[in-house]
């Protein structure tokens, strides 16, 4: 498994950048950061599951429940790194190339 | 995925190489950079004046939901070579990222292929590595402004 490459599969996405955030302020229960969002909650705990994984967020067990916390250290270490610029730069080639493939010169 | 898109930027250099092979002849790559419609589309961004050839230049502008500017950038040709080169400076307005030079070559693989290299040099090392950051942080204030949606929402 690419480790690397899921962090940023990880920030790639709108809900984790939210979860993310959220998390940034103040540790917070499964509960109640699910509480925020829309999404079905097995979704969130999905995406805490995700971002848990490659050690984005830290959990912390108090008595009987799990808080989450961010993890600044690999938070920063994902800042540094240059994929989420390429990743912008490959969105866009992406696009220009499926539009030139359907460019007809005399539209 | 594996991206198609290659990034060779050197510890404590002020330049990058960014390169990419599409599937199109290189006619039809050189032109979704030089037609302001189709620049457009693939940038997302709103082109407020083109002019392509040597002493032209661009301005570029996008707008968040509101009306408001998020990002503003312009900059002039040296250089405009339909198929093959486009020498521009490129400059985001008011923000402390100062002036690029971007030397972006055309060139063509088979009759459906080609190859984009782009070129870019910064004004110093710091800048460049500020600009690498950007999407980053952009991704961030993103999700912060879709969060302030949902709970403006819930309100």
């Amino acid at each position: 498994m690419n480790l690397r490459r899921d962090v940023f599969q990880a920030i790639a996405d709108p809900t984790r950048r939210a979860i993310l955030l959220l998390v940034a302020s103040q540790s917070l229960t499964a509960g109640a950061i699910a509480a925020n969002f829309d999404t079905a909650r097995p979704t969130v705990s999905k995406h805490l599951q995700i971002l848990t994984e490659c050690e984005l967020l830290q959990q912390e067990q108090t008595g009987r429940e799990i808080h989450y916390h961010i993890n600044a250290k690999k938070m920063k270490e994902v800042a540094d790194f240059i994929e989420p610029f390429r990743q912008m730069w490959d969105d866009r080639f992406n696009k220009l190339e499926a539009i030139m493939k359907n460019y007809k010169p005399n539209k | 995925m594996e991206l198609k898109t290659r990034i060779n930027a050197e510890n404590g250099k002020q330049e990058m190489v960014i390169t990419r092979e599409f599937n199109l002849p290189v006619n039809l790559l050189f032109k979704a950079f030089s037609e302001p419609e189709l620049i457009e589309q693939w940038m997302g961004t709103k082109v407020l004046m083109f002019d392509g050839k040597k002493y032209g230049g661009y301005q570029i502008e996008t707008r968040d939901p509101k009306g408001n500017v998020a990002f503003k950038a312009s900059g002039v040709f040296h250089e405009f070579k339909a198929d093959e080169k486009i020498t521009r400076t490129f400059e985001m307005e008011n923000t402390p990222f100062g002036v690029q030079l971007e030397i972006c070559e055309f060139e063509s693989l088979t009759d459906d292929t080609c190859k984009l290299n782009m070129h870019v040099v910064y004004e110093s090392v710091a800048q460049r590595d500020e600009v690498l950051k950007l999407p980053f942080a952009q991704g961030i204030n993103w999700a912060h402004s879709r969060l302030e949606e949902m709970m403006s929402k819930l309100k």
